[in-house]
């Protein structure tokens, strides 16, 4: 196996996690496709974690290609943008498979978009500079990042400039581009690390130009040999290494990364930056450079549409706002055996039914499993195996924190570290006796939230 | 939906109506289930099982077969009194009985293993709340039970008639033997497993077998055998310094008595040991430290069960004292 760590601490993984099948193949060789813009896209108004935007258009009002159509909510948070050009409507209000209900700006696309098929050409073209970035003003980045409505593309949907502002305080020396998409199925990532590496190596070159880091390094697992070596080519000439990672689930979890990359620990309820770090996903990546050098803000995105549900597996270039019915039935529909629809991976993914949820820019994929995916042992009682404590990649004890949320135990689920848990999935995944610990988990964390409410 | 509507249905819709949901994560380890981990004991006991029937013949099987029918027949009965359903695919009343019967001598007459079943699968287990609520190992309750009860089965003279036997086993056990008439047995006899004994305890290579395969599944957690064995053998160690010429060395502490059956068997009991990989083995450093005690200062011969039984009680404690720090905590 070929690791490719040479001068950093960590081994290349990290304690605990699971190795549940990866089962990329659905997939994996599925070139990115340019999905055509659908007749009316509807664009939620939270997309990020933080305030939601707030709208700045009116129904009836006409609107171009890329313009805002909704400015950021506050310092953590972003502008939309309009991924077509069309006509907006009355607003309606949406749900997202994360259960939350959020209004949303609808617009009727104009015909004869061109907008997606611009938006991969550039992606995928060749005219990436890899010199004159220095000449950058790094404030003038962050700004421009926001401008862009960036947020994390992995998931987790953190707007982006505030990670790439320059901070005295917290300076950050190296930063750690994600590619390791340890969640199964999933490979839009992968293809965008083979098929637009020029645009990551720019976009990290600009990124790490705007927090004055020293160190760049592209993470990724070795499962995706073949994007290493794309990657490895593209960054030739420039300070960027790239680090081949074990394949492990959560690699992609960023505390995990810089744990299994530099050893080092960030701290509980701290940031990458308390260790000198910054964390950001290759498709983020790629959308600063897409922002940067070719002026195009954050309007979409590559989804992958996958698993055994699922008639013609893909990877789609989509426009955000886009419903997931459409983005579906742009993959021939779904197969009789289709059993549960999830937004994301099928670890850490919300599942949904409705299928004009649209597509956001957090949702990095669309799992399709089948009935046989998801049947599941009968629960029994917890025989304290301690399984889950064993790959329990935060070090907690599932067992305890699931039965403090199952009796609502505050003070049991305290004692435990139920805030610790960030719902990556491996207890429940493990768990002999088929317990639901992450539901139970969430439950607690949800009683928690509302006794911490003043 | 009539079937009428259905046919109406577009085999897109058609899909779309089974779609359901749930809480991630959406797959599971399928390899792994409660059931698969107790076939996988049942597997390792086979080594521990044949040996004893070569050893003790129709005792073995008759003692294996009557505690194990006791114990699904208690199963069933406390069962339907908590009004829960019954399968009789719950292998671990099964696992109980096992270990029950191989915990007590061949020659217990059949009322004793059904009164230690009932009690195990009873007080030990169904009071609690059933399986995986109790606190201590039920195979153990019944065995104590019964120790008390019947110490005359069950004592010393529990080994001693086992009539047409070969020769070996109408002796007393090992243990015995030497604490009456420091009779040293030869280490061999012990390893094989040759000799007087509760059945499952005579065969230290058995246990071993078992054993190892138990924890390379992990099934079993290595650090509670690993814990007893190296207590015992540390102990032991500083016994054979001060007292040289007792002749019972280290290798006899482990191999004699119920000791690896114990270690690998009984104590790994998940239900019943501490979660995390540090409280394991201080359980099993416990069990180890408790045996020794009682070997070396009682005249009370085998420890094992009352060590087990002792860290059962220590468990909730273990685990409070062992909250592992999250990944970032200094
Ligand atoms: S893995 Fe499941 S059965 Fe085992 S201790 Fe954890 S919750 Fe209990
Ligand atoms: S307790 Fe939370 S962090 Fe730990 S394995 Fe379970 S879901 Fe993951």
């Amino acid at each position: 196996m070929r690791l490719g760590l040479k001068g950093f601490a960590g081994g290349g993984t990290f304690a605990h996690g699971v190795h549940p099948p990866g089962r990329k193949h659905y997939s994996s060789d599925a070139q990115i496709e340019v999905v055509p813009a659908p007749e009316t896209l509807l664009l939620p108004l939270q997309q990020n974690i933080g305030a939601p935007s707030k709208p700045i258009v009116k129904a009836r009002q006409d609107v171009l290609y890329g313009d805002v159509v909704a400015k950021s909510g506050g310092f953590v948070s972003v502008p939309l943008h309009s991924p077509v050009s069309g006509k907006v409507k009355k607003s309606a209000v949406t749900t997202l498979p994360t259960g939350l209900h959020i209004e949303a700006i609808v617009i009727k696309a104009e015909e004869n978009q061109t907008a997606g098929n611009d938006f991969y050409a550039d992606l995928t073209g060749a005219d990436w500079p890899k010199n004159g970035i220095g000449e950058y003003d790094p404030n003038k980045i962050a700004e421009a990042i926001n401008n862009a409505g960036i947020v994390g593309l992995g998931g987790a949907t953190f707007p982006t400039h505030v990670k790439f502002m320059p901070n005295d305080k917290k300076p950050v020396h190296t930063l750690l581009v994600n590619g390791c998409e340890c969640e199964p199925y999933l490979t839009s990532d992968y293809r965008l690390m083979l098929e637009a590496p020029a645009a990551i190596i720019t976009g990290a070159l600009l990124a790490g130009h705007a927090l004055g880091a020293r160190d760049i390094v592209i993470n990724v697992e070795d499962n995706k040999m073949d994007a290493v070596d794309a990657l490895r080519q593209a960054a030739q000439d420039t300070i960027i290494r790239i680090a081949v990672l074990k394949t492990k689930y959560p690699q992609g979890s960023e505390k995990h990364l810089i744990l299994a990359l530099t050893k080092h620990e960030v701290p509980l309820g701290g940031l990458p930056s308390d260790v000198g770090m910054a964390v950001s996903n290759v498709g983020t990546i790629a959308a600063v450079a897409m922002a940067l050098i070719k002026d195009k803000p954050l309007t979409h995105r590559v989804v992958s549409v996958t698993g055994g549900g699922v008639a013609r597996p893909a990877n789609l270039l989509a426009p955000i706002g886009i419903s997931c019915g459409e983005l579906i039935e742009f993959c021939g529909g779904l197969n009789e055996n289709a059993s549960r629809m999830i937004a994301g991976g099928p670890m850490m993914g919300f599942p949904f039914i409705d299928l004009e949820t649209p597509v956001t820019k957090g949702t990095s994929g669309l799992t399709i499993l089948t009935e046989e995916d998801v049947q599941k042992a009968e629960e029994t009682s917890c025989v304290h195996c301690g399984r889950c404590v064993d790959v329990c990649p935060m070090r907690l004890v599932p067992t305890k924190i699931a039965l403090a949320g199952r009796h609502k135990d505050l003070e049991l689920a305290r004692r435990y570290n139920i805030m610790a848990c960030f719902e990556c999935g491996c207890c429940a995944y493990i768990c002999p006796a088929g317990i639901p610990l992450v539901q139970l988990i969430r439950a607690g964390k949800v009683l928690i939230a509302a006794m911490n409410k003043p | 939906m009539t079937k009428k509507e259905k046919d109406k249905l577009t085999a897109f819709e058609k899909a779309t109506c089974k779609i359901n949901v749930a809480s991630s994560p959406h797959l599971a380890d399928s390899a792994m289930t409660t059931r698969s981990m107790m076939i996988d004991v049942l597997i390792s006991l086979l080594p521990v099982i044949l040996v004893s029937v070569y050893v003790f013949h129709w005792y073995a099987v008759k003692q294996l077969l009557i505690c194990i029918a006791s114990c699904l027949a208690a199963e069933a009965l406390f069962t339907r009194m908590r009004n829960k359903p019954f399968s009789l695919l719950d292998y671990s009343a099964v696992i109980t009985g096992v270990i029950i019967a191989l915990s007590i001598p061949g020659t217990a007459p059949w009322f004793v293993s059904v009164i230690a079943s009932f009690v195990g699968i009873g007080i030990g287990k169904s009071v609690f709340g059933g399986i995986g609520m109790n606190i201590f190992n039920p195979a153990m309750v019944g065995r104590a039970f019964v120790m008390i009860a019947f110490a005359g089965y069950m004592g010393a003279s529990g080994y001693q008639n086992a009539g047409s036997l070969v020769d070996a086993i109408t002796q007393a056990t090992p243990m015995d033997l030497f604490k009456q008439s420091g009779v040293v047995p030869s280490l061999s006899v012990l390893f094989w497993g040759v000799t007087n004994g509760s059945l499952g305890e005579t065969s230290a290579i058995a246990c071993i077998i078992g054993g190892v395969y138990l924890c390379i599944r992990r099934t079993a957690s290595w650090e509670i055998p690993l814990g007893v064995i190296l207590t015992v053998a540390v102990l032991g160690g500083i016994q054979n310094i001060v007292s040289p010429d007792s002749g019972w060395t280290v290798l006899h502490h482990l191999f004699g008595g119920a000791l690896l059956f114990g270690a690998f068997f009984i104590a790994t009991d998940p239900v019943t040991s501490p979660l995390t990989p540090k409280g394991k083995f201080i359980f099993g450093a416990g069990v180890g430290a408790i045996i020794m005690l009682l070997r070396l200062f009682s005249g009370y011969p085998e420890g094992v069960m009352f060590a087990v039984l002792l860290m059962n009680a220590l468990t909730p404690l273990i685990n409070r004292w062992n909250v592992p720090k999250p990944l970032g905590e200094y």
